[in-house]
């Protein structure tokens, strides 16, 4: 009897919702406001979806079970043993590394495109990875770090005409500072205080980049922003201010599939350089640290850990990352505006580290793949791209709460 | 004066209207094995916690080699010398043995991001240091074994002595027990008595017990306390506390 009166709620609340945001549109006709009702196409899939939800509580058990049945992958089975895995690893990264590097020169340009955008991810996916997975620190509000690593290098090459690479480690000190600002106060409140005043960070500075037209353009954004150089020789067409062009110093023609190859390939090297440093940091006495004050905070604090400069050095570090993406973020893009600066950002950066299963740097690493090029590939459903997206992560949630490829710590062992 | 290791005066805690330490005094000189006693829900491990800057005392002083610790942060104090175990085991449990033991030792190691990144011979030599430490402490307490079992592996009396090793390692002068010797069988009780007594004698430090074994307390304690709903009833040796007529009173209840 409960499980037909929890039916009859859920298709009731899935009802009014439907009816709410499908069902009804409204319209301005010169003045005045319209409401017209949908289409029967779009009434019979609102009366299906509320169906689902209707059959989908009465079978809630027998659903379960179905999923249960379904076998769990596990990625180990299909690696070599530890042992030998130790010896491969190295070998296999380095052939993993030649491949990235040749592949973009076999591909068409678009393939190479989506694969920079699915690195700036991965990149993003890394950084938030060390605040959520081994920090265990809720941040809502990622993006805005993003957006000041983006800003800072859009800004100081607009102003002050300074190139890409000398921008780079300065947009990343940037929101390391904006991450510290933010962190000192905050790091000391418990869990959710933290999730929703990140969460209004991230608007706030979103907010600011809007209203702050004077600077930033407010929500025109910045355009025109220099690309990267390769050691000074500069990929357009025409140079601009007499630089050396990388085809005529070369003698080849001009074409621009070198300059996107060449972003593709800076990504890589950006990738490379944030996975080795986060390989480094789990083995030192910073991981460790963080690692044991996600374990047990008061048994840390007994031990001499000051645990609120631990969690704000992964805070940190975290918010250096995003600023070190939204800077090659801005020359790849060439324009930025605050709209590419959304919660919603945050929430699929977010959803890319649970997905991938939290503080597994593999796992979040195939996710950010997936969540960038899925989209790409199902183009026909964008309509419903964040409903599949809820989607997922429900079941995920629901099937396999630790991610795709769950972590696992390097152990140290003694010898 | 000078030879007070600590010294706590009027100590008070006060719960909202619940006066959980009421008045207590405590002395502890170097090389002490001093235990405080008491029914449960005495005040003792409230106590621990205003000492090790877990809950600010609300009254009193709390001076720690002649220096007052009352109202310092918790991770302040341990640095100065003053470390704890927890009435529940507190371990680090997914992580190895050793790793527990090599977090302990965080602020001995170098912690800076561009040394470890480039593991400069600075870093490489604490790190060094931090595991000899280690292995000397695992030693001590007989767990070189398991070294790289996951801690929570582990059997109840290794966890317990894991613990101590870990507050050993970050070179305490004070280590506070909280019931070291609850749960464990009378052959571990009988090993932990050992280590307690060679931890004072070899190793120099100071101890301050908390603890329920009367067989335990009697034996190896220089001094100790007797609380009873907060306020300090009786202190002195085995001897005197044994033949107390106000202790006996409080263990057996009012009859
Ligand atoms: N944080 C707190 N808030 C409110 N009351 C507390 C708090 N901590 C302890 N108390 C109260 O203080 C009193 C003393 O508790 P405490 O844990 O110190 O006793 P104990 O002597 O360690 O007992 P046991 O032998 O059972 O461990 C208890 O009545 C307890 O309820
Ligand atoms: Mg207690």
């Amino acid at each position: 009897m409960g499980k037909l009166y929890n039916a009859i709620f859920s298709a009731g609340v899935a009802f009014v919702l439907a009816c709410l945001m499908i069902g009804v549109k409204l319209n301005t006709d010169g003045t005045t406001l319209q409401v017209t009702g949908a289409s029967t196409e779009q009434w019979a899939w609102i009366i299906g979806g509320i169906a689902l939800v209707f059959f989908s509580q009465i079978f809630a058990d027998q659903i379960d079970t179905a999923f249960g049945k379904i076998p769990k992958p596990t990625v180990s089975h299909f690696l070599p043993e530890g042992d030998k895995m130790a010896q491969l690893k190295p070998w296999l990264m380095a052939g993993v590394f030649v491949c990235m590097v040749i592949w973009p020169f076999m591909v068409s340009r678009g393939s190479v495109d989506l694969a920079t955008l699915a690195l700036i991810y991965i990149m993003l996916g890394l950084g938030l990875n060390i605040v959520v997975g081994l920090a265990g620190l809720l941040d809502l509000g990622y993006v805005a770090f993003y957006a000041v690593g983006a800003y800072t290098y859009a800004l100081l090459s607009q102003y002050f005409d300074m190139s890409f690479w000398i921008c780079l480690p300065i947009s990343a000190g940037m929101a390391a500072l904006f991450g510290f600002i933010l962190g000192f106060p905050v790091l000391r409140l418990r869990g959710d205080y933290l999730a929703i005043v990140t969460l209004g960070f991230g608007e706030i500075i979103r907010i600011l980049l809007n209203n702050w037209t004077a600077v930033t353009g407010g929500p025109n954004g910045i355009s025109g922003i220099d690309k990267p150089a390769l050691f000074g020789l500069e990929f357009t067409r025409r140079s601009k201010d007499g630089a050396t062009l990388f085809h005529e110093y070369f003698g080849i023609d001009y074409s621009s599939s070198y300059k996107v190859i060449f972003l593709y390939l800076i990504a890589v090297v950006l990738v490379a350089f944030v996975i080795f440093v986060i390989n480094r940091l789990m083995r030192m006495p910073i991981g460790r640290a963080w690692e044991a004050l996600r374990e047990d905070e008061i048994a840390c604090r007994s031990l001499g850990l000051n645990r609120t400069a631990i969690k704000l050095s992964a805070f940190t570090i975290g918010a250096s990352t995003a600023g070190f993406a939204g800077s090659f973020f801005a020359a790849r893009q060439g324009f930025i505006s605050p709209e590419s600066f959304t919660f919603i950002e945050s929430a699929i950066i977010l959803a890319i580290v649970v997905l991938g299963g939290m503080g597994s740097q593999i796992g979040v690493i195939l996710a950010a793949i997936i969540m960038t090029i899925l989209p790409e590939l199902a183009r026909e459903f964008s309509e419903y791209r964040m409903l599949l997206f809820g989607l997922t992560m429900v079941l995920m949630m629901r099937w396999r709460p630790q991610g795709l490829v769950p972590m696992k710590r390097p152990v140290l062992e003694l010898k | 004066m000078s030879q007070l290791l600590l010294d706590v005066n009027g100590l008070t805690m006060q719960f909202g209207g619940l006066v959980a330490v009421n008045k207590v005094n405590l002395t502890v000189k170097n090389r002490q094995i001093v235990s405080v006693i008491g029914p449960n829900g005495a005040g003792k491990t409230t106590v621990f916690n205003c000492l090790s800057g877990f809950y600010i005392p609300t009254a009193g002083s709390v001076m720690f080699k002649g220096k007052e610790i009352a109202g310092m942060k918790d991770f302040q104090i341990s640095r100065q010398g003053l470390v704890r175990t927890f009435q529940h085991v507190r371990l680090f449990s997914n992580m190895t043995v050793i790793e527990n033991m090599l977090v302990a030792q965080h602020r001995h190691l170098n912690t800076g991001l561009l040394a470890g990144l480039f593991k400069t011979p600075s870093y490489r030599r604490l790190e060094q240091e931090a595991m000899d430490r280690a292995i000397f402490w695992l030693k001590e307490v007989d767990l070189l074994d398991s070294a790289n079992r996951e801690s929570g592996n582990l059997s109840y009396g290794q966890q317990r002595r894991l613990e101590i090793a870990r507050c050993m390692v970050t070179q305490p002068e004070l280590l506070m027990l909280d019931e070291p010797a609850a749960g464990l069988n009378p052959n571990e009780t009988k090993e932990l008595d050992e280590l307690i007594i060679k931890l004072r004698d070899e190793h120099e430090i100071s101890i301050l017990l908390i603890e329920h074994d009367m067989g335990l307390v009697m034996g190896i304690s220089d001094h100790i306390y007797v609380i009873a709903q907060g306020t300090p009833l009786a202190d002195g040796n085995a001897d005197d506390i044994k033949n107390n007529p106000d202790v006996i009173k409080a263990y057996l209840g009012e009859s």
